[in-house]
């Protein structure tokens, strides 16, 4: 049976995702003929500002691309300026970097779960309003958020824009009795953690098989976060430096972002993504947890971004425990460093997923040229891709407050950062 | 019982980062909500941007054609409008294109620059519509938006936090940094609320809160001459959050030598 009404969806503005985004939806004759994920956050020019600046000043400017996760800026830049000047990063500096990081996936994937993502499946237009009914879990989230925060604050002074972070490492070590009193207070979240990975499972989340592409960083020996090879779940299986041999970068009229593919077919990055690759390098405990909330990894289901977001931080949690617990001062907390002329690759898994930056410098450590490509603009072919799919399968023939509410609920689980999504990006393939 | 007082949270050319000031703020975001009424607040999922509010805070430099009908319509139904951050402020980081030939920029880039509706410039919104307070930061604290509500809320205007980082430096009794490591803090010029917290990591002020109130940008490019920094890297200095505050941009261009 075929619907002839013609079907127009327009949300102008998307609540509940960090940026400016939109979504323009037509349906005709019961098929959808025009779906967009429209971005239009203003672009700021971040790689054309970068050039001619001093890499000593590249993390201070890097953090300002995104609120919610300027560590993964910090990292990614840190990590291609180092590779630029030949010294690698062990010891000390390497495992606070984790717990930094540690710490931005707490704050932010306990943010998206509880203020931006959990109102959709509990039936709430917001966490304020979700709170007077449910109010033991936001405020056990925002405990969590807030956690995530303090560990930020530790090594980088505060969680927006920390200021610990240079190339070689950080500019202060904390004292031991501040790191005790912290890894008092994980320890003491570990319950909450794991209740919330029980809690995610338990939502009544829509069971959406889908088939598509995983692409995240792949580590010898542990869940990946600064270091790694990109692998897909299609077999892709490649050093960072050699991204551009595979990923593509188009310019579409409805967007500030520019859309990525991988041999030209869109693909995830994310929490979904990382784990279903990665499920193998979590801990016995965390491998153990999953196990009883009945979900299964690798999953098809887009919906379990959520769980992976909270099986995630429970992970990070842990990770901060044990590379918090013996912890001592360092000799010094960086590693010199003497800049050289060259090029260099940085990726890390930001908590929306892979994060490329190259830079190019001259002898005197002055950038000559930047490329960053964020994780939110490589999602946006698969957010319309699985729009369509997911549209289609919950029926086309809904009303249309069922239908945008959909539409809206498919795009908030990706969690996009779509300040970040929208900065330069060199084009290299012009396909229109 | 009086109706609770309505507030909006706006956002523009930014990276959402003092929009966290809320976000972040834990059971004092529960705590704001009994307080006051979040009509318009789109990361957290409150969507009414036209609706008449007690205070409107603005985040975000106005950057495109939009923006400037948005502002003037918020300006028009807001009793108080409150910058927050940097780039609300002083045009953010992304002013520096203003510095450059941004269509240039945007052509460069851009394989389809038609496709890109930006204005050549990123400006404070006191620039287009009249700014009843202004928080500086990059990015603002939640304990500076909270002070600010309170004070609104009881009928006063906020206290300007104006000092220099240095004061701050002093009462937390943070070994001076330029003084005993000889690098070119911008604590000097630069206005406090941060906590200083780049000199207690032993690091150098990079200005991020923006000027202090008499900041005295050209002795301390002096200063900075002394300890052996070029005029472009003076320059680079007051060239960075802030670029577009006026004693700032003055100071870069004077460094940078563009007013030779």
């Amino acid at each position: 049976m075929t619907d002839s009404r013609e079907v127009h969806i327009n949300v102008p503005v998307m609540a509940r995702v960090e940026g400016g985004g939109a979504l323009a939806l037509t349906i005709r004759d019961g098929r959808i003929d025009m779906l967009k994920l429209q971005i239009f956050e203003p672009p700021r020019l971040f790689e054309k500002f970068l050039e001619e600046r001093n890499y000593e000043e590249v993390p201070d400017i890097v953090a300002r691309i995104c609120g919610i996760c300027p560590v993964a800026y910090q990292m990614s830049a840190v990590h291609a300026l180092e590779s630029v000047f030949g010294i690698s990063i062990d010891g000390w500096v390497r495992d606070m970097r984790r717990v930094l990081y540690c710490g931005e996936w707490i704050e932010s994937h306990a943010l998206h779960i509880h203020l931006l993502a959990a109102p959709d499946f509990l039936g709430f237009p917001n966490a304020i309003a979700m709170a007077e009914q449910h109010a033991d879990i936001v405020r056990r989230g925002l405990r969590l958020q807030a956690l995530g925060n303090r560990l930020m604050h530790l090594f980088g002074g505060r969680s927006v824009h920390p200021v610990g972070v240079r190339v070689g490492g950080f500019h202060h070590a904390p004292s031991p009795e501040e790191v005790a009193t912290v890894v008092h207070e994980l320890r003491a979240a570990l319950p909450e953690a794991e209740a919330l990975v029980y809690w995610t499972a338990s939502l009544d989340l829509p069971d959406d098989e889908q088939s598509f592409t995983c692409v995240a960083l792949r580590h010898p020996g542990e869940y990946p976060m600064n270091e790694g090879r990109l692998v897909s779940s299609g077999g892709l299986d490649i050093d960072i430096e050699n991204f551009d041999s595979h990923f593509a970068e188009l310019h579409v009229r409805h967007s500030t972002a520019l859309h990525a593919l991988l041999d030209g077919r869109p693909y995830l990055v994310g929490p979904l993504a990382r784990i279903n690759l990665n499920c193998d390098r979590l801990p016995e405990s965390v491998r153990r947890v999953i196990a009883a909330t009945g979900v299964r990894f690798p999953s098809g289901n887009m919906f379990h971004s959520v769980i992976a977001r909270a099986v995630e931080v429970f992970y990070a949690l842990l990770e901060a425990i044990r590379l918090l617990e013996n912890y001592a001062l360092p000799k010094r907390p960086f590693v010199p460093v003497t800049p050289r002329a060259g090029s260099g690759t940085g990726c890390t898994e930001a908590p929306r997923g892979i994060l490329w930056h190259r830079y190019t410098l001259n002898g005197e450590g002055f950038i000559q040229s930047a490329r960053i490509v964020p994780p939110t603009s490589q999602n946006q072919a698969r957010i319309e891709e699985d729009l369509r799919v997911s549209l289609e399968s919950y029926g086309l023939d809904r009303n249309e407050q069922e239908l945008r509410l959909r539409g809206e609920t498919v795009i908030r689980n990706y969690d996009p950062c779509i300040s970040c999504s929208t900065h330069f990006l060199r084009i290299r393939v012009d396909r229109q | 019982m009086n109706p609770k007082p309505k507030i909006a949270v706006h956002k523009f050319a930014s990276c959402d980062g003092c929009q966290l000031a809320f976000l972040n703020a834990g059971e004092k975001l529960l705590e704001l909500a009994q307080l006051v009424e979040i009509v318009h607040f789109v990361e957290a999922g409150m969507v009414a941007p036209d609706q008449t509010v007690d205070i409107a805070f603005i985040e975000g430099s106005i950057s495109t054609p939009e923006h400037l009908d948005h502002i003037r319509a918020i300006r028009c139904h807001s009793r108080f409008l409150v910058t927050i951050g940097a780039c609300a402020t002083a045009g953010g980081i992304q002013a520096l294109r203003n510095l450059a030939d941004a269509d240039e920029w945007i052509a460069g880039v851009y394989a389809q620059p038609r496709y890109i509706r930006s204005l050549a410039t990123s400006t404070p919104v006191s620039h287009h519509v009249k700014v009843d307070f202004e928080l500086w930061g990059c990015p603002v604290s939640t304990s500076q938006v909270m002070a600010a509500i309170r004070q609104l809320l009881f009928g006063v205007m906020p206290v300007d936090e104006h000092d220099k980082v240095c004061m701050d430096c002093k009462r937390s009794q943070t070994v001076c940094v330029m003084v005993t490591q000889g690098v070119p803090c911008m604590g000097p010029v630069t206005r406090t609320g941060c906590g200083a917290i780049c000199p207690r990591f032993g690091r150098d002020c990079y200005a991020c809160y923006g000027p202090a109130e008499n900041a005295n940008s050209l002795a301390l490019g002096r200063r900075f001459e002394g300890l052996g920094l070029t005029s472009e890297a003076i320059a680079r200095r007051f060239l960075f959050i802030n670029n577009a505050a006026p004693v700032f941009a003055e100071a870069g261009r004077r460094w940078s030598g563009a007013d030779d």
